[in-house]
């Protein structure tokens, strides 16, 4: 019976303080500024890092600090991590818990029936989402000025990178299983604002898919840009050691953190394609 | 049907879908212009030329020889044990086999030396045929065969998994899948070269063997009499299948059941003598995986469709009717 008053008790309890922070995002038009907040997504965890106060973040997942696919990993040393478990999260106590939407349901489910606010956030397929979810993240942590400021000095940059080329050389993106990135991906947009015109388009390919090897051999890309293969071994990555595309790679150019999340890093990748190209173009 | 007339056109029918191998694929290339590019060859970087060589031609060339393998490799295994149930995939051989290659894979073995990923695989299904010989061997029956078969097979393909869950590679968990159901997408000739050793070694040994399991049929004492030393046929049966399907998994994963349909189809046409019964398995098998290999490009031209699934649909009902009629013996 007691039991049953103190779940009574704290599921009223759960109900008042979403009502609560309900109305402070009418009142305010942005959340009331969350005092500990708990990343379990790379890419959260990396805006979170450039947006929060201090001692604001709590804690990031284990993935800020590999560096194969977080750009941020010494910051990264400065916070506790955690596998994204709701256990572990939890514990933590956080008011606010930054998420993607491809994290695992039922640990969402989990923390929101712990009574924990889970803001998810979708992982970005265009270049103007990542200006779109600096200033999300900024207003979740409740400094809307900073996401702003962010994205604006994001936004300004991009567009001086954006080069003006004549003739667009032909590359081709190429990751394990034989994926390839559209015109509509992030990785896609990368490349052609570093001047390049995308193959897969030319095989009507415009989000992420699987481009057939022999496709990518008859297209005769002018190169073609791959991922830096993960240690230990999987036939996924294989195919990106096949004799046939030996050939077809030139210059050094790969795909590396800074493509992985939409954060205002994808300038640097941005910028390093670019070189890419006037190197290609100069030989 | 007389030997040489049933092995003719088993030849014809394995050089008829080779053939179609090479010409069906994503890209979609002219008769002529991929044939002569397959040939004599185009210019240096020639976009024909590379798939045509380095794409569809090692796909072909592995299917042609893994088929082979494995329906050698059941052909000799059900001759030794005269059990029709005996089938490398069933009993745990392929599995194994499957486990050595991806701990050498896994342990960076592979990259080391050439030999290490063939060789670990062969060394796998040497320790799974052995085990199985010596508990289920010629007085074993078959239900102590297929029991055993079940446990290696179950403990190879646990294993299998730890060690690619254990992987630092994130892709490599997402592949248990291959190395359970096989698939000659985007193969290589270096893979052809790793393989095509020990299957053709392991196939010569295997061939070798006919006479010696012909006298076989008639009984153990009955072979002893006609001068068959079966220590020596035992221990080279282990080698020979075990190399032909450690180099047919090591590149492909394990396929099943071919070497259980091919033999069984392929028995009343040579009048049950294991001697005739083996080439013609080999031929058999490389035509049933070139067809298979070319129905999963057809089917799923988008999906990687594994080979083990058509082969396991065309073989578990197979299977089903060989334990249907030896029910009785089993019972």
């Amino acid at each position: 019976m007691r039991a049953a008053t103190a779940r009574f008790m704290s599921g009223s309890m759960r109900g008042f303080k979403r009502l609560a922070l309900g109305l402070c995002l009418i009142a305010g038009g942005a959340w009331a500024e969350p005092a500990r907040v708990v990343s379990i997504n790379l890419c959260t965890d990396q805006l979170a890092m450039m947006l929060a106060d201090p001692g604001q973040l709590v804690a990031v997942s284990h993935l800020a600090r590999d560096r194969r696919s977080s750009t941020m990993v010494a910051q990264a040393k400065a916070y506790s991590i955690t596998y994204g478990r709701a256990e572990e999260v939890f514990l933590k106590a956080p008011d606010l818990v930054l998420a993607g939407t491809y994290t695992t349901q039922a640990t969402v489910d989990l923390l929101q029936g712990l009574g924990v606010e889970v803001a998810l956030l979708a992982p970005p397929s265009s270049l103007a989402d990542v200006g779109d979810n600096l200033r999300e993240v900024g207003r979740l942590l409740g400094h809307p000025a900073r996401g702003e400021a962010m994205a604006a000095a994001f936004e300004a940059d991009l567009a001086a990178l954006r080069a003006d080329v004549v003739r667009r050389p032909r590359a081709a993106l190429y990751y394990a299983n034989g994926y390839t990135g559209g015109d509509r991906s992030l990785a896609g947009e990368i490349l052609v604002a570093a001047g390049f015109a995308n193959v897969a388009a030319e095989v009507d390919l415009t989000d992420a898919g699987r481009l057939p090897l022999e496709q990518l051999i008859q297209a005769a890309p002018d190169t073609v840009i791959t991922g830096r293969p993960y240690p230990g071994n999987s036939r996924a990555e294989e195919i990106l050691a096949h004799p046939a595309l030996d050939g077809l790679r030139r210059g050094g150019a790969v795909t590396d953190a800074d493509w992985v999340c939409g954060t205002p890093h994808v300038l640097r990748a941005i910028a390093g394609l670019a070189d890419e190209r006037r190197a290609l173009e100069a030989e | 049907m007389t030997q040489p007339l049933l092995l003719g056109l088993l030849a014809i029918l394995v050089a008829a879908l080779f053939a179609a191998s090479l010409l069906i694929g994503p890209a979609a290339l002219g008769l002529v212009e991929s044939l002569s590019a397959l040939v004599a060859g185009g210019p240096e970087g020639d976009a024909v030329t590379l798939i045509m060589r380095e794409v569809r031609l090692p796909r072909a060339v592995l299917g042609l020889l893994i088929g082979a393998a494995l329906g050698l490799a059941g052909a000799a295994m059900q001759g030794f044990l005269r059990n029709p149930l005996a089938e490398p995939g069933l009993i745990g051989t392929s599995g194994s086999a499957a486990l050595g290659a991806v701990i050498a894979l896994q342990t960076g073995l592979a990259g080391a030396h050439v030999l290490a990923l063939p060789g670990l695989a062969l060394l796998g299904a040497l320790i799974s045929v052995a085990l199985i010989l010596a508990i289920a061997g010629p007085r074993g029956g078959s239900l102590t065969l297929i029991l055993a078969g079940i446990a290696v097979s179950a403990f190879a393909g646990a294993l299998t998994s730890l060690v690619l869950n254990l992987s630092p590679n994130p892709f490599a968990a997402s592949e248990i899948v291959f190395w359970m159901l096989g698939s000659l997408t985007d193969r290589s000739m270096v893979h052809v070269w790793i393989a095509a050793p020990f299957i053709l070694l392991g196939g010569l040994v295997l061939l070798g063997l006919g006479r010696g399991l012909d006298a076989l049929t008639l009984g153990e004492d009955a072979a002893a009499a006609l001068g068959v030393d079966l220590s020596r046929l035992r221990l080279w049966l282990i080698f020979g299948t075990a190399a032909m399907v450690g180099g047919a998994t090591a590149v492909a994963g394990a396929i099943g059941f071919v070497g259980l349909v091919v033999p069984h189809i392929l028995r009343p046409l040579v009048g049950a003598r294991p001697s005739a019964l083996l080439p013609a398995s080999a031929l058999g098998g490389a035509a049933m995986i070139l067809a298979a290999d070319i129905a999963v490009r057809i089917i799923a031209p988008d999906r990687d469709l594994k080979l083990g699934v058509l082969t396991a649909l065309i073989g578990a009902p197979f299977f089903l009717h060989l334990i249907w009629r030896m029910r009785r013996q089993l019972a």
